[in-house]
């Protein structure tokens, strides 16, 4: 995982005003975080001891999967305002 | 407050295709982009095939940055510990204009915008639509940076979510079964090596698929393209199967093991990572398209669902560049005739119809289907690959008659398996 985290690190990234993405009051528990789990390719979301899932919203490389995983009960779903987050070179 | 007469939601290809379309004709059109610029937010596996788009944008090609012409083919079928290669070349592919090209988006989306604001189309970075404004149902215009834009006639090219049109009704949100995530890096290499590892000439360039154990026996699979002074590596994997397969392990997991499969890390041996990206892509097909038009609203691009997955090829950017072109077309239309309502726009959907992007849709309707049997991404794999072993191996002893081992793995079982298979696979 640290490994993932030094690659992230090669990414343009401008500061995120405020998180794009929450896991939505209450549904910290949702099974359904599992698939986010998973699928993220950043490795953004962590499932804890506890069975409580935790999103770090820092890496975030806005592709929505977390969002076609999960669906919108789950997570309140948006992009980032202007300018900010992920910005690609390559592309 | 701001009025236009075609506000386009997101620089892509879509939106872009659209902006140098209508700005090619005299109409203000403004561009939104959330990106710091067009492409910043834009990412592809980056392979371009000309011959369906070329027509539509003439004169537009020959400064464009594109990467490599990709002159050499090739997929690798992948077992757990063996892998089966083939390559193709041709003189269709080695002579005359490129049919496809390798791009990165970030560079090619950046210079398209510019060549679509040199026609007189705004540009909006750092611009983010959160909304539709509507009147009396029909779509009037955006809510951006909290101000509301006006115009006749709204294209959302806003992207593989979809956002707005599931906002404006014409779809709901996407089913985890029709996406998959790519994800992908971008690989720093010197231009010759890259030539000399995959035996092309200079601007000359290769794509690779892989198929098999690398997804664990999902839906899925991975891909190379050579650009000029870099290779795109990525891995593609249903979104659907990884919620459901808690086996496969993750994805970002899934993407270091195949970059270390002994068939791909020579491949990119002493090349150094300079992005790591994701997207997601529709998968869905024909069947997963979302409604085209509305009141004063037109869908183009990934938001209308339009990639076309068949296993051989994988293709997105000319559906967006086309349906793009399209939509602006039917604005064009629309203008004239002074209207901007659902029936006026479903023009649109009717020249889609007539066009490769719809008549492709169509003709491909049942592929994504035939493409989820979990038989091609984990059994065939491995039997093709242990046929292989057993034809290649000498053992100490006498061999067995090729026959003896041709009949030990296509059992009549097999062979039966086999069939029902190809009848479903002839449907592509």
């Amino acid at each position: 995982m640290s490994d993932l985290k030094t690659r992230l690190g090669l990414n343009v990234f401008k500061p995120l005003p405020a998180p794009h993405i929450r896991i939505r009051p209450g549904m910290e528990r949702d099974p359904r975080l599992r698939a986010a789990v998973r699928a993220c390719p950043a490795g953004l979301y962590e499932e804890g001891a506890d069975g409580v899932f935790t999103l770090t919203i820092d890496g975030c490389l806005e592709c929505g999967t977390c969002r076609i995983a999960c669906g919108t009960e789950v997570l309140e779903w948006g992009y980032p305002e202007g300018g900010a987050g992920v910005q690609f070179r390559f592309g | 407050m701001e009025r236009f007469d075609v506000i386009i939601v997101g620089a892509g290809l879509a939106g872009l295709a659209a902006a140098y379309t209508l700005a090619g004709e005299g109409v203000e059109v403004v561009v939104l982009e959330r990106g710091d610029y067009p492409g910043a937010k834009n990412v592809s596996g980056g392979r371009l095939y000309l011959n369906p788009v070329r027509d539509l944008f003439p004169g537009l090609w020959d400064e464009a940055p594109l990467e490599r012409a990709i002159v050499r083919e090739g997929a690798t079928l992948m077992a757990r510990n063996r892998s089966f290669t083939f390559h193709y070349t041709g003189g269709e592919l080695r002579n005359g204009k490129p049919q496809s090209c390798s791009i990165l988006r970030s560079k090619f989306d950046r210079w398209f915008s510019g060549r679509a604001e040199e026609r007189g189309a705004m540009i909006l970075a750092k611009t983010l639509v959160t909304d539709l404004v509507r009147e009396n149902g029909k779509v009037c215009g955006v809510v951006a940076g909290g101000d509301e834009l006006r115009a006749d006639v709204v294209i959302a090219c806003d992207g593989v979510l979809s956002l707005l049109p599931e906002k404006a009704g014409l779809r709901a949100p996407g089913l985890s079964r029709d996406y998959a995530v790519g994800i992908k890096e971008v690989i720093r290499l010197e231009p010759g090596v890259i030539s000399d590892r995959f035996t092309v000439g200079d601007g000359e360039g290769a794509a690779h698929l892989f198929a098999g154990d690398i997804t664990r026996g999902l839906f899925g699979g991975g891909f190379l393209y050579t650009n000029r002074d870099s290779l795109s590596l990525g891995l593609v994997v249903s979104i659907g199967d990884m919620a459901k397969e808690a086996a496969a392990g993750d994805a970002p997991a899934l993407f270091d093991a195949f970059k270390a499969r002994p068939e791909v890390e020579p491949l990119i041996r002493g090349g150094q990572t300079v992005e790591y990206g994701a997207h997601v892509i529709p998968e869905g097909g024909y069947r997963a398209l979302s409604g085209l038009c509305g009141d004063g609203l037109l869908v183009a691009g990934d938001s209308a669902g339009f990639a076309l997955n068949l296993g051989f090829t994988v293709r997105g950017m000319e559906y967006a560049l086309a349906s793009g072109y399209y939509a602006a077309k039917t604005v064009i239309a629309a203008r004239k005739a002074g209207r901007f309502d659902a029936t006026v726009l479903a023009a649109y959907r009717q020249s889609l119809e007539e066009s490769f992007v719809l008549k492709d849709f169509r003709t491909f309707k049942d592929t994504p289907r035939v493409l989820a049997n979990p038989h091609l991404f984990g059994h065939y794999p491995e039997l093709i690959g242990n046929l292989l072993r057993d034809l290649y191996t000498v053992p100490a002893g006498p061999k067995s008659p090729v026959f003896t081992t041709l009949r030990r793995h296509l059992t009549l079982s097999e062979l039966w398996t086999m069939l029902l298979d190809a009848k479903e696979v002839a449907k592509i």
